[in-house]
């Protein structure tokens, strides 16, 4: 029982996980909320369910099919997790900090609207592109052959982001700018091309995830981001926002609350989320910066 | 222009030219304009509320919703028991400000984003409590308060006899009042010693407590007043709406309200007051105006208004006058 309950939460964790580094990337740079996140990952699923739909004899089922899926929905969030930053939030960067926090309000409630009223109002079913069966775990535990999928996705995706942001050039001038912008700046670093850069890896992590999550469901929908974007953001804040590794820890401990609110104590699953919340806020209060955040002295 | 924002006259004008807003809507017959002045007005309230902690001190709280929740919840279990109206009023008014002291003494240690996710947290344990404490609030189904109509002698004089039957007319009226005294009062706040003391936390804390300025009292006192706010405008939802659901206290609502004071102008009660007419009755004018064929696209024109708002006036409609100075030097 508590072995199934760790494999269910794993595999939740690490949609949550892949959210959670969207948030915490751009906020590690430009410490901002982007509260369009969860929009982009409902893009993404989205956008791939376009790709099934638009040929469905490629990418209807099969191994396949599911690199498909994976591409245009990390592609598409990617590029629009960008394309939001130019437009939105670049021109308010100088500003102030609440400002572009309200713009993306503005841009998540168009891009919401835009699929409610341009694509559907109702849940769309999502392609299955592998055979759903159990698989026999030690302990008279099973993981679904979706769950499999879904934590090995997560991993790849990690091991290919620790990749970037500690071995390549695009990687150091990220951590160069979360250090320091403006030093950064004055170093020789585009922060522009950095910063886009950021959205697109995380926007393309948040699609991942997207695709991830209405897989699992088997279906998707107009609003279908918010919950696990609002669950994801709590999963980071838990880590230490702006932390890549806080962000992982963060979204699996989530996932593990989770489950086991549901699993383990009467009417869990309706007081669920309100456990997550309070053991977030319980967190916060004994470590204030989250679990792995640095403790930094506000900037003056 | 600014001179115009501050000076007194303007203030009973606009006083005047609110109260005269239902004589309007019966002049013209479109009877829903009241009623979408007095959910504005209550946005106001609310707004007025979030601008003492966000506007003045730059406290980034995401769930004051919860506290409107808290004060409607209040007013409608306490008038099922059979409590006087305005007794009820008073007392989830005071069960509103104890909550938010008792929370703010917890959680005002946390900085910036950190008090935003906590807060969040907090709206979204709060309407999750009343959706499923089915014994206290009956659930997602909702509590029925009993009708209260507190202007109805209004009608004994004869060119406000139509005033005795309309509780929209009755409760736009006391919302009306209630704005114009909180905004009365964040305006005295704002010019006491107190308000300059919310600024200077606001605008650098270290400073603020280098100067002499016990920083912790003052973030929980501006924490706790905004509660004030909160729970009137909740207790009064309840009773012009008879009916509270955990629905009407969605996260949503907590970021529009965040959206006004930013956009309206933090800190600026001219601004929040406009900032809350704008975006709180765009969405109602609206439903009511579109022909059938756009109606569906209310909200994303919305959305594009934030947008545009946003890039072009970020600062806000009216910035108060201290901090566009400082913004500008």
């Amino acid at each position: 029982m508590l072995t199934q309950q760790i494999v269910n939460g794993l595999a939740l964790g690490a949609i949550y996980a892949l959210i959670a580094l969207g948030y915490t990337l751009v906020y590690g740079i430009l410490a901002m909320i982007n509260f369009a996140h969860s929009e982009v990952l409902m893009l993404g699923s989205f956008a791939a369910l376009g790709l099934a739909a638009f040929a469905p004899a490629a990418f209807g089922t099969g191994p396949l099919a599911l690199a498909g899926l994976f591409a245009a929905g990390m592609l598409a969030a990617g590029a629009l997790n960008a394309f939001i930053e130019r437009f939105a939030y670049r021109p308010l960067r100088a500003v102030s900090r609440l400002a572009p926090l309200i713009s993306a309000i503005g841009v998540s409630i168009i891009l919401q609207n835009a699929v409610f009223l341009w694509v559907s109002d109702q849940s769309v079913a999502f392609p299955q592109p592998i055979a759903i069966r159990q698989i026999p775990l030690f302990g008279g535990a099973q993981i679904s052959s979706l769950q499999a999928v879904t934590l090995a996705a997560a991993l790849i995706l990690m091991a290919l982001l620790h990749f970037v942001v500690e071995k390549t050039r695009i990687g150091k001038a990220m951590r160069a700018c979360a250090d320091d912008l403006e030093a950064a700046g004055l170093m020789g670093v585009d922060a522009d091309v950095v910063i886009a850069a950021t959205f697109f890896i995380g926007g393309a992590l948040g699609g991942a995830a997207g695709v991830l999550y209405s897989m699992s469901y088997g279906s998707t929908k107009y609003n279908l981001g918010f919950l696990p974007g609002a669950k994801a953001f709590t999963a980071a804040v838990l880590g230490g926002i702006g932390n890549v590794r806080g962000a992982v820890l963060g979204g699996f401990i989530l996932g593990f609350l989770e489950v086991l609110a549901a699993g383990y104590i009467p009417n869990g699953a309706q007081w669920r989320d309100v456990i997550a919340f309070s053991v977030l806020i319980l967190v916060l209060l004994v470590r204030p910066s989250g679990l792995l955040g640095e403790k930094l002295a506000e900037k003056v | 222009m600014k001179g115009l924002l501050h000076s007194r006259r303007t203030q009973w004008v606009l006083l005047a030219a609110a109260l005269s807003l239902p004589f309007l809507a019966r002049a013209l017959e479109f009877s829903f304009l009241t009623r979408v002045g007095g959910v504005v007005g209550l946005l106001m309230l609310l707004s007025l509320g979030l601008n003492v902690t966000l506007g003045y001190v730059g406290l980034f709280d995401l769930g004051f919703i919860a506290f409107y929740a808290v004060g409607a919840y209040a007013t409608a279990i306490l008038m099922r028991a059979h409590v006087a109206a305005p007794l009820a009023v008073l007392l989830a008014v005071a069960l509103t400000v104890l909550i938010r002291f008792l929370l703010g003494l917890t959680i005002l240690r946390l900085r910036g984003d950190y008090l935003a996710v906590v807060t969040m947290g907090f709206g979204e344990i709060a309407r999750l409590t009343f959706n499923n404490l089915d014994a206290l609030t009956n659930g997602p189904k909702g509590l029925q308060v009993r009708p209260w109509r507190p202007l109805a002698f209004l009608g004994a004089w004869k060119p406000l006899e139509f005033v005795r039957k309309e509780s929209n007319v009755q409760f736009y009226f006391l919302i009306v009042a209630a704005v114009f005294l909180a905004a009365e009062a964040s305006r005295r706040l704002e010019d006491s010693r107190v308000g300059r003391a919310w600024v200077a936390i606001r605008e650098d804390e270290v400073a603020a407590r280098l100067s002499g300025i016990p920083v912790r009292e003052y973030k929980l006192l501006a924490f706790t007043l905004s509660a004030v706010f909160a729970g009137l405008a909740g207790a009064l939802f309840a009773l012009w709406d008879q009916f509270v659901t955990p629905e009407s206290f969605i996260f949503w609502e907590s970021i529009l309200l965040v959206a006004i004071v930013v956009l309206g102008g933090m800190g600026s009660i001219a601004g929040v007051l406009l900032g809350a007419l704008i975006l709180g009755g765009i969405p109602l004018l609206m439903e009511a105006t579109l022909s059938p064929q756009w109606i569906d696209y209310r909200y994303l024109f919305f959305g594009v208004i934030l947008v545009l708002m946003t890039l072009f006036r970020p600062q806000g409609l009216l910035p108060s006058a201290r901090r566009e100075a400082e913004l500008s030097s």
